[in-house]
């Protein structure tokens, strides 16, 4: 299973990756293996705010629909557009093309909440 | 009856070739092997195989067989010459389906009875409590392995593992054969809307002959196939699965599969009741739909909605492959159980519009 050591976890199998203030959030390859073929995609209102641990997306796979949820708190600032045509890029690409929104994290969140890569490895394969 | 989980003779073999498994009417069977749509495609294009080893088997013997038969199914037993078999209904006494089977009728007054897994001990304690004392009824159910073959190259994987010996059985028929020192039924029907064989033979054959099968399809792509796309490939074609779009709650006049209902035949249980509503009226209709723009997947107990008016709500439901668009069935309303008619489905509280089609969703050539 692919981990990338650049971002960071959260036990419910959402990245997010840092840039300063803001941080891109996408589902890991994990995830994206155990929902197989992702026909749908349901992603937040640009410009809300959500909290870390609130459900802000749904993402569909033929069998099942699964909550995605932020990472972090703050206001969404962008979602990913090639989402609508092509879902199944978070399967082929999860931690690329695949990404689903990003985020202005709000100030004080704690980011010590989420895991280092390989506290996430010993997750999944515990 | 015992509340654990029950697991087919090939469930190590399912575990083995990395099948994801599921709980599904109280047994553990494999959801997918890779994915659900690669499987799917599968049946469409080449070939499938499914076990469905975990659904009943009833045989029931002896000169009255038919006769009983009879009284108890919807369908009309005496139809069947040798080696036919019909799709039928077992009803309470309201008229409602405890049951869809198929009921095959390999000898002379010798038949078999598949029944789904789910209702397995609740069919056959149904039935032999309704018993006629010269029938001889049995639940062979654990002594049977069951799979299904199922696509366009179906008929080239018979001939080469049971041919040339054995010719095929035509459109539902059953033959009943000798090959490898076991007997196999062998009946052409499917669940998929594909050409295909359901085969059943003695349990303990099930890991070699499912492996047999997987070698032999080789050749022409086959893939082993798990519920998922059991699924999405009877729902294209409209076929009802009990539990979800057939229940107690329901009479075959509902679910719109009155054509194997014969009323001219002698009583049978529930004749009475769906008489009664033929004469007042089916007020509510089975009908499958397809979403008319890019939306969720539509899923079972999904709202449906006509104007502020929720009307219904789904019974099956799943995102085609073949047709890539959401569809499923749903009981409405008879004024709005017609084709054409517009509805819309509640996904987690937005609406996006649905239209009501004819059956099936999916026909060769799409």
């Amino acid at each position: 299973m692919n981990v990338p050591e650049n971002l960071k976890y959260a036990t419910t199998h959402e990245w997010l990756r840092l840039d300063g203030e803001t941080a891109t959030v996408g589902i890991t390859d994990h995830a994206q293996a155990e929902l197989t073929d992702i026909v749908y995609v349901e992603l937040p209102k640009v410009g809300g705010l959500v909290s870390a641990k609130q459900p802000v997306a749904v993402v569909e796979s033929v069998k099942a629909a699964s909550d995605i949820y932020s990472p972090i708190g703050g206001t969404v600032t962008e979602i990913n557009p090639a989402l609508e045509g092509n879902p199944a890029l978070v399967n082929t690409d999860p931690y690329g093309d695949g990404w689903l929104y990003r985020i202005k994290i709000e100030a004080g969140e704690d980011l010590e909440q989420l895991n280092e890569p390989a506290a996430y490895k010993a997750q999944i394969s515990g | 009856m015992s509340d654990e989980i029950k697991k087919t003779p090939l469930y190590d073999e399912h575990a083995r070739q990395g099948a994801k498994l599921v709980e599904f009417g109280g047994w553990l069977m494999p959801v997918h092997y890779t994915s659900i749509m690669d499987e799917h495609q599968a049946v469409r294009n080449s070939l499938g195989l499914f076990d469905i080893s975990h659904m009943g088997q009833f045989l029931a013997s002896g000169p009255e067989t038919g006769q009983w038969l009879n009284r108890l199914l919807t369908n009309n037993i005496n139809r069947l010459e040798i080696g036919e078999c019909q799709y039928t209904f077992l009803l309470n006494e309201q008229g409602g389906v405890i049951d869809d089977l198929i009921a095959y009728r390999y000898n002379e007054n010798d038949y078999l009875l598949v029944v789904n897994a789910s209702k397995i001990e609740e069919d056959f304690a149904w039935m032999n409590s309704h018993r006629d004392s010269s029938v001889e009824f049995k639940n062979c159910s654990d002594d049977f392995a069951g799979l299904a073959i199922q696509g366009p190259q179906a008929i080239q994987l018979f001939d080469l593992y049971f041919g040339p010996q054995y010719s095929r059985p035509a459109r539902n028929e059953i033959k009943s054969i000798q090959c490898d020192l076991m007997e196999f039924f062998i009946a052409n029907t499917g669940y998929t809307g594909e050409d295909g064989f359901e085969i059943f033979f003695p349990s303990q054959h099930a890991t070699t002959v499912w492996n047999q099968i997987l070698e032999k399809g080789a050749n022409f792509g086959i893939k082993p196939c798990g519920l998922g796309a059991r699924d999405t490939l009877r729902l294209e074609m409209c076929y009802p699965l009990n539990g979800s779009d057939l229940s107690a709650d329901h009479t075959p006049l509902e679910a719109g599969l009155s054509f194997f209902v014969d009323f001219q035949k002698e009583n049978f249980i529930g004749r009475e009741a769906l008489l009664k509503q033929k004469a007042e009226g089916v007020q509510r209709r089975l009908v499958p739909f397809r979403m008319t723009e890019k939306s969720p997947p539509p899923r079972p107990h999904y709202p449906i909605f006509k104007g502020d008016r929720q009307i219904g709500e789904i019974t099956s439901g799943t995102l085609s492959p073949t047709l890539n668009i959401g569809i499923g069935m749903a009981y409405l309303p008879a004024e709005y159980a017609r084709i054409n008619e517009i509805i819309e489905i509640d996904v987690r509280g937005r609406r996006y519009p649905a239209v009501v089609e004819k059956k099936p969703l999916h026909r060769k050539g799409n």
